[in-house]
């Protein structure tokens, strides 16, 4: 069968992953070098992991760089 | 603490200066975490979910809440981003916060109700195909059956058979959302070891799990 469906990737760990509690305490740094493309994977490859895998956290990341990208009314 | 921008320098002195200086910047944050609020509201959700008063109350909420948290915490603000991002992180979470809360009230199904003729859907596999993936299907119920803990196999059932928020499951069990996590992420890695053994998931990979 396909090796590569959500069940499988669900499946899947990663021991790079920080969890939440340490993506959500750098995230805004995190953020900002996204935003810039300043190789923010590089500086924290454990949070990128984690935003792969974690819904929630992933969704905070999306409305925090939409926070700093959107341009005021 | 970095050197701070200009930008996020005035921010600190304001809110840590003399009481107009320091009400004055806060009518100007909370006046910007409102408009993310309100933004980052209608980004999580659909009109029929909230909307109108509602969801000016939620970002209402949020904005006040978030505005506790940052005063409280501001001299622990480092500056390795600029000032506004670090306060934006606060409203953000609670607007997610708010958000799960408002799953409870009006939930598709129970948290602990375990109907694993969801679990293809869940995971978009093809009723066309379910010779294929059906031993797949059946070995994993019977490793959550096997091998979970009674905590990692509640979880597992809320999450992924009967698709609850993880935020809401944080609200609803008292805990906070890393626990939830690394609970579940546990889980998936015993099931994937599990699945190894009987050979119904390949090895490759498997070795960083």
């Amino acid at each position: 069968m396909n090796r590569d469906t959500a069940l499988h990737r669900f499946l899947e760990t990663d021991p790079k992953d920080v969890g939440c509690e340490q993506a959500l305490e750098f995230l805004h740094a995190y953020v900002e070098l996204v935003a810039s493309d300043a190789a923010a994977q590089e500086h924290y490859p454990g949070i990128a992991v984690h935003l792969k895998a974690c819904g929630p956290c992933s969704e905070d990341f999306d409305g925090l760089l939409a926070a700093i990208t959107d341009p005021a009314p | 603490m970095e050197l701070l921008d200009p930008d996020s320098a005035e921010w600190v002195r304001s809110l840590e200066g003399t009481e107009v200086a320091r009400e004055a910047a806060k009518v100007r944050l909370h006046a910007m975490l409102l408009r993310i609020a309100r933004s980052e509201v209608r980004r999580r959700t659909q009109p029929s979910q909230i909307s109108g008063p509602e969801l000016d109350d939620v970002a209402h909420q949020a904005a006040a809440d978030a505005m506790v948290a940052i005063i409280a915490k501001v001299r622990q603000f480092r500056g390795d981003s600029r000032f506004t991002t670090w306060a934006y992180k606060f409203v953000i979470f609670e607007v997610s916060t708010k958000i799960g809360r408002h799953f409870w009230r009006n939930p598709t199904v129970p948290m602990d109700a375990e109907d694993w003729s969801r679990l293809p859907d869940r995971f978009g596999l093809d009723p066309a195909c379910e010779l294929e993936w059906r031993a797949l299907v059946e070995e994993l119920h019977r490793a959550v059956d096997e091998v979970l803990t009674d905590r990692q196999r509640q979880i597992f059932v809320a999450i992924v058979l009967n698709a609850v928020p993880l935020d809401a499951l944080v609200l609803e069990l008292g805990s906070n959302r890393n626990a939830i996590y690394k609970t579940l992420f546990d889980a998936r890695r015993k099931l994937r070891i599990a699945l190894v053994a009987k050979g119904v998931v390949d090895t490759e990979s498997s070795e960083r799990s």
